[in-house]
């Protein structure tokens, strides 16, 4: 077993959040100064393996978080609600899945939810200062005073999490329970965790615990046995043991090998720097122009020859006056 | 009388002379160019252009995102720019109909656009005789016309108040970096108007009080001057039912 983490102390000094402000590393449309020591990192650890479905982390979450989901209907399998939503934060996936080598019918439950990736998509996308926020510690956490609810960072997201609240039009995902870590908690899921499948605790001993596992799986036969912590987003703060590890997509289409995607990347980098400069430049050849050429102006040439122009035409007897009026000569 | 014309051909009837065009004989002479409806119609759709431009800029790069204060706000600018790209797209699609005809490409257009260093550069004499519109403002209206099509079409997909279930993410993710690159393009190409009308003195008239003159409409238009002289019902006494000059 994992040891588990102890209970809080009720000592009011120990409830003084251990993070904050100060640790932020990353701060969505904002440059920050990087904190000079970096916390610690913490990840969870979800050990698809050990799972039973129960949902216990899923209920721990709403009720920590406050929040209710709707009574939905049943589709006919065990998924409930059917995705992710504004309430549900964390979601567990079921797939049944036939071995091909085995034939035999393999139940994979995965809990779904933010990865809280090392180079988060989200934050990257958001247009919004500070309305995104990456602790050193790896927690990455939306801010809601400053969210705009513009969506962006669904479209930055690899593992389409973030989700959009019809309530207040700001975007809500799992926020690693900040708030229970800042005071030396685990999340409430971990907490509620029957099997401890899920566990946290900093990410090297979380690595360390995986080894420990995914041994235990190989000696079991699970010879594909390993870690996700896919390196395409820089390592995340929540990993999974599986039993495949060598085709994650299996577990409800998590992705093989995210990143952020290429168009983000083009929209928020190539595009901004060449569209600003593309604009600067523009306007400047106006300036310049102008500068150079002057203004492009009606001579009083160009207004005699519209009179007689207009004059002869309009007049035909009495050409004189409109076509000789303020001639020069 | 034919002393100012020794080459040019009377004038057919020609799309290029659009209903409200008209000449007013006199000292200066005045040509009315743009109708009421025309003005406001075109104003409705500048305004909303520069502030889609000013919200758009404010969501695409963070060292602009305090243009969302104008607006009220992050939320507010949110909730704002699609509806105001709503009320572009209805008022550039009047524009359109209203000057399409005008603006279909000629042959002179390729022989204009072949002098466009000597207009750049100041010798305007070189040009060839236009009509209502040179090859360069054919340009601005075929461009934005395009553009702006391609920004309603993408901005709806990424619209997720409305119309978040009916595309992937990946659909959104390749509407956003279209219709980001297209507003760029179509900002630059709002620059060359605005700039065109800045520097060719005489134009903002023809957009406040709907009118140039003379002189303007001979110097950079004078085919389509020439037209509106020989205009059916204008040339031989008078101008018939268009209102007295002045």
């Amino acid at each position: 077993m994992f040891p588990p983490i102890p209970n809080p102390s009720v000592d009011p000094a120990a409830a003084t959040p251990r993070f904050g402000e100060k640790d932020i590393m990353r701060r969505s449309a904002s440059t920050v100064e990087p904190p000079a020591q970096r916390l610690t990192e913490v990840a969870k650890l979800i050990d698809v393996t050990k799972c039973i479905g129960c949902k216990a982390c899923q209920a721990a979450c709403l009720e920590w978080n406050q929040l209710t989901e709707e009574v939905g209907i049943n589709h006919g399998v065990y998924d409930n609600p059917m995705d992710l939503t504004e309430n549900t934060f964390t979601l567990m996936r079921f797939t049944e899945w036939v071995n091909p080598e085995t034939e035999n019918l393999e139940w994979l439950i995965r809990k779904d939810g933010c990865m809280h990736c090392e180079d988060p998509g989200c934050l990257k996308a958001c247009p919004s200062p500070g309305a995104i926020v990456q602790y050193s510690n790896g927690i990455v956490d939306f801010q809601h005073e400053n969210c705009i609810g513009c969506g962006y960072c669904i479209k930055g997201c690899p593992f389409n999490i973030p989700r959009i609240s019809k309530v207040d039009h700001t975007a809500y995902k799992c926020t690693l329970c900040s708030d229970r870590v800042a005071v030396g908690q685990g999340p409430a899921c971990q907490k509620a965790c029957p099997t401890q499948a899920i566990v946290f605790g900093t990410k090297e001993e979380m690595k360390g615990w995986a080894d420990f596992r995914i041994k235990d799986l190989k000696s079991r036969g699970f010879e594909n046995a390993g870690l996700y912590d896919p390196q395409g987003v820089g390592g995340t703060h929540v990993m999974y043991v599986l039993h495949h590890a060598d085709q994650p997509s299996i577990y409800a289409n998590l992705p093989d090998n995210p990143r952020i995607s290429p168009i983000v990347e083009t929209w928020k980098g190539i595009t901004k720097y060449m569209g600003m400069a593309l604009m600067g430049v523009a306007a400047a050849a106006g300036v310049l122009h102008y500068l150079v050429a002057g203004p492009n102006k009606v001579t009083e040439e160009d207004e005699e020859n519209a009179e007689k122009l207009a004059g002869a035409a309009d007049l035909p007897p009495p050409a004189g006056p409109a076509g000789s009026e303020g001639r020069p000569t | 009388m034919s002393a100012h014309d020794p080459k040019t051909p009377v004038p057919t009837p020609a799309d290029d002379v659009q209903s409200g065009d008209a000449v007013h004989p006199g000292h200066p002479v005045t040509v009315d160019r743009y109708t009421v409806a025309a003005r406001i119609n075109h104003w409705i759709t500048a305004v909303s252009l520069v502030l889609l431009a000013l919200s758009g800029l404010a969501l695409f790069t963070p060292r602009l995102f305090f243009l969302t204060g104008l607006f009220g706000g992050g939320q507010m600018t949110r909730i704002l720019h699609p509806w105001i790209g709503v009320v572009l797209f209805c008022s550039f699609a009047l524009l359109f109909v209203r000057f399409w005809r005008a603006n279909l490409p000629k042959r002179v257009d390729a022989e204009w656009l072949a002098h466009s260093s000597d207009l750049l550069a100041g010798r305007e004499e070189k040009m060839p005789e236009v009509g209502k519109y040179n090859a360069g403002q054919k340009f601005v209206f075929w461009s934005m016309s395009a553009l702006i099509l391609v920004l309603i079409t993408s901005g709806i997909v990424m619209w997720d108040q409305y119309f978040y279930p009916y595309t992937t993410i990946e659909q959104k993710r390749i509407a956003i970096l279209v219709h980001s690159a297209t507003a760029i393009f179509a900002i630059c190409v709002w620059i060359v108007h605005v700039y065109a009308a800045i520097w060719v003195k005489g134009t903002f008239s023809a957009m406040t009080r709907g009118n140039v003159t003379g002189g303007w409409a001979w110097r950079h238009h004078r085919k389509w001057l020439r037209e509106l002289v020989g205009k059916p019902g204008s040339a031989p006494t008078g101008r018939g039912t268009h209102t007295p000059a002045e």
